[in-house]
């Protein structure tokens, strides 16, 4: 019973990445009819603002000390950081310490600034042209993005801690009747959780409860009679994309703390996050955010010693097979409609 | 009428070529004067002689790959009497002179492995067809080096194996043309046991997380061995695909499985984000069992400890060299990679490094380069000065005998680079083995191959 319960929160918690990010594809497939294959790169890059953010906090001042010495015996170089200088040692480790949280308000504007550039520089251009095309394209430039992040921050992860208020795990289970340690869950994948709750039910509020959404909404069902009513749909489109962009780069920044980045992290999520798409309906963002904690959740109860005792290996393969079995039965997806991808 | 070959140009050419075999019996044979200037693969023509340096230059071990590089560089520099020599003046033997090898001037071509057995296979097929490099050197996978070992030993060129640590490298995968510097899984476990059970109690039970490939099968198969013979008991061995990259799901079940340590037989990107995911799940402040539970990844390298930033504090595991040594070997090799590079050298760079010299000495004692005169002058090879203390190239396997670092997560860093302290050092006896030894059994040196 523990183990599922542990099982269960771990899979909401992986269900949480994968919903993120498939809801951003989604978001750009939906409106633009793009398959974004450089959607992991832009997770990626989320996660490398956040250690952006945290070299900025702790660019120093170096100093020499003559009294110590570095491993060459010359004298070593003692770095202070400018924001412990500025506002003391212990406000400005207190900052430094936050880094993570504070590299959301960083990411929001240059995760979108980048969507909105990779959109008008490279992706419109490829509107007309088939699938295949886009994908290549997209490809392609995840690839370069990957490139780019590894010549400035190299291939070796680069440690981007939570702060020390949310360091170490709950015992979740003496809360609810358990015996200690049988339920223990890190604090920041429960908080990572419940950051993606509220920015999928923010892109939702967005899209349902204001005036930009429901044009929105409208242009993904008919883009054409949109346009025939006088809107620049277009130009609305361009900005879900800076959206769908800040969603992924948000989902990249908590998860900094949970994984060191590296440069290819994006692309072990961009497969998954395809499958999440398929299954959940290509078009449908609530079936993309289902599918994604559903998946999750079914790849951790793979995991469980008990199962993968009878199938061994299954906690590699479930995912997939579970796509089989979905495509075969439903294969427009679970909340798929009717028209999507399909001529 | 019968017709004779016999000429008087070829009766001359034959007299001439008797007469310098008699003259100089003590310098040259006729056979292994022809043997060692042409006759096997790549044999050097001209005044320069090609090494091939294989490493990861991209994808996720490319830092590594990187620090491999420098190493190479710098060893090739020392080989033609650049630089202030590093550990060539430490070194015990005093074959090179910085003359390059043989006379001949070093240089050097570069492939990429990508850590993918086909690509590295395919750099190292480039490198001897195309480049002529005559030595193969490089690697940061096992499943690399063995790999890059199988083609060369086809092909008929050395291979000095860089960072590979499983058993199968020397033991069942073992060729006559392959040399491993670098110590392995088997070696780690004997000397972390002991320091273990000393520090952590005798009555203990662990839970091991196993990277499926290679290496993690001979690391995992070594550490139970070893941790069973000082009365630890295994609550389980859980195969995680190398792919994974969240470790969350198999680490979920530790804490309540009963066990009190739990040891990570993960290599690089793997053991960032296992060791940051236990550490995560409270495994280095809880109680289990009465004791404190602990965490041990049994080999740890510089650069996996700069990925795990903070969580690698107090972690103990095993490497095979570490720049804090203070023996003169590694002071010179310290002193001049940090001068050049401005960090210290990480120990993928040391054994890459020694591994070059070694070659050029084994050459030059030789006085060939053919693979068939290198293979005897390493084998049996004693050495020392070059920051392992003395140290055996055991004829048996190809394999170095030293002594093996046990180390510790430093608590209290004073700079980016002081990440491990070097908490014991277990002499050579302790882990050394018979070549028949059963995680070793099933390989075959076979025969040298020259290529002839």
């Amino acid at each position: 019973m523990d183990a599922i319960i542990l099982q269960t929160l771990n899979g909401l918690d992986k269900g949480s990445a994968y919903a993120l990010i498939a809801l951003g594809l989604t978001l750009i497939f939906g409106t633009l009819g793009v398959v974004n294959f450089a959607h992991g790169a832009l997770f990626m890059i989320g996660a490398f603002c956040a250690v952006t953010v945290q070299r900025i906090l702790t660019l120093s001042v170096i100093t020499l000390d003559p009294n110590k010495t570095d491993f060459l015996g010359n004298p070593a170089k003692i770095k202070t950081p400018y924001v412990e200088k500025f506002f003391g040692p212990e406000i400005g480790a207190g900052i430094i310490d936050w880094s993570v949280p504070l590299a959301i308000l960083f990411a929001i504007p240059v995760m979108i600034a980048i969507g909105f550039l990779m959109e008008r520089v490279l992706i419109r251009h490829f509107y007309h042209r088939p699938h295949a095309d886009q994908i290549l394209v997209t490809f392609g430039l995840a690839i370069v993005l990957q490139e780019v992040v590894k010549y400035f921050y190299g291939a070796n992860p680069v440690p981007t801690p939570a702060p020390a208020a949310f360091a170490g795990a709950i015992d979740f289970g003496v809360l609810i009747g358990f015996d200690p340690n049988q339920i223990v869950y890190p604090y920041w994948r429960l908080i990572y959780f419940l950051f993606s709750i509220v920015v999928i039910g923010g892109v939702f509020s967005f899209l349902r409860f204001t005036t930009f959404g429901m044009v929105v909404r409208a242009g993904m069902a008919d883009r054409e009679t949109v346009g025939l009513l006088g809107i620049n749909i277009n130009k609305r489109f361009t900005i879900m994309f800076g959206i769908a962009a800040a969603v992924a780069g948000l989902a990249g920044v908590m998860y900094a703390p949970i994984n060191s980045p590296n440069f290819h992290m994006g692309m072990d999520f961009l497969v998954l996050s395809f499958v999440v798409v398929v299954v959940g309906g290509m078009g449908s963002l609530p079936g993309a955010v289902l599918a994604g904690f559903m998946l999750g959740i079914l790849e951790s109860y793979a995991s469980l010693n008990e199962i993968k005792a009878i199938i061994p290996g299954i906690d590699q393969i479930i995912i997939y097979l579970v796509a089989i079995i979905i495509l075969l039965t439903r294969p427009r997806g679970l909340l798929g409609r009717k028209g999507v991808m399909e001529e | 009428m019968s017709k004779s070959n016999l000429t008087r140009r070829g009766l001359l050419k034959t007299g001439a070529v008797a007469g310098a075999g008699l003259a100089l019996p003590t310098i040259f044979d006729g056979a292994t004067w022809a043997a060692s200037h042409s006759g096997f693969t790549n044999a050097p023509q001209g005044k320069t002689v090609t090494l091939g340096f294989n490493v990861p230059q991209s994808g996720p071990y490319a830092d590594e790959g990187a620090d491999e590089l420098r190493a190479y560089k710098l060893a090739v520099e020392h080989l033609n009497g650049q630089g202030d020599g590093g550990m060539l003046n430490t070194f015990s033997s005093k074959a090179l002179d910085g003359t390059g090898i043989l006379g001949k001037k070093v240089e050097f071509v570069t492939g990429d492995t990508q850590t993918k057995s086909d690509a590295a296979r395919a750099s190292a097929k480039s490198m001897i067809e195309k480049d002529g490099a005559i030595m193969i050197t490089g690697g940061s996978s096992s499943g690399v080096a063995v790999a890059v070992q199988g083609l060369c030993q086809e092909a008929g060129v050395i291979f000095m194996a860089g960072l590979t640590h499983s058993n199968d490298t020397t033991g069942k995968d073992k060729k006559a043309n392959g040399f491993r510097h670098f110590f392995d899984a088997y070696m780690s476990a004997a000397a972390l046991a002991p320091v273990l059970a000393n520090k952590y109690g005798k009555d203990r039970k662990f839970y091991m997380l196993t990277a499926d490939y290679t290496w993690g099968w001979t690391q995992a198969a070594s550490m139970k061995e070893f941790m069973e013979k000082e009365g630890w008991s295994m609550v389980a061995d859980v195969k995680t695909p190398l792919a994974s990259t969240d470790f969350s799901s198999y680490l979920a079940p530790v804490l309540s499985s009963g066990a009190d340590v739990l040891i990570l037989n993960h290599y690089g990107g793997n053991m960032v984000n296992s060791l940051t995911n236990a550490v995560q799940f409270g495994m280095r402040d809880k109680m289990v069992n009465g004791k404190q539970f602990e965490v041990v990844v049994p080999l740890i390298s510089e650069l996996m400890a700069k990925g795990a930033g903070a969580n690698i504090k107090g972690i103990l595991g095993s490497s095979n060299w570490n720049w804090k040594l203070q023996d003169e070997g590694t002071k010179a090799f310290v002193k001049s990679f940090g001068t050049k590079y401005g960090f210290p050298p990480s120990q993928a760079a040391q054994t890459c490094y020694v591994q070059t010299l070694l070659y050029a000495d084994a050459a030059q004692r030789a006085g060939s380069f053919n693979p068939c005169a290198i293979v005897p002058a390493l084998e049996g090879f004693k050495f020392d000065g070059l920051g392992n203390g003395p140290t055996l190239y055991r004829a048996d396997d190809h394999q170095c005998f030293k002594d093996v670092l046990v180390v510790q997560g430093n608590e209290t860093p004073e700079n980016e680079y002081d990440l491990l302290n070097v908490a014991e050092v277990t002499p050579v006896e302790k882990v050394m083995y018979k070549p028949d030894n059963k995680f070793f059994a099933g390989g075959n040196l076979g025969q040298c191959n020259s290529g002839a």
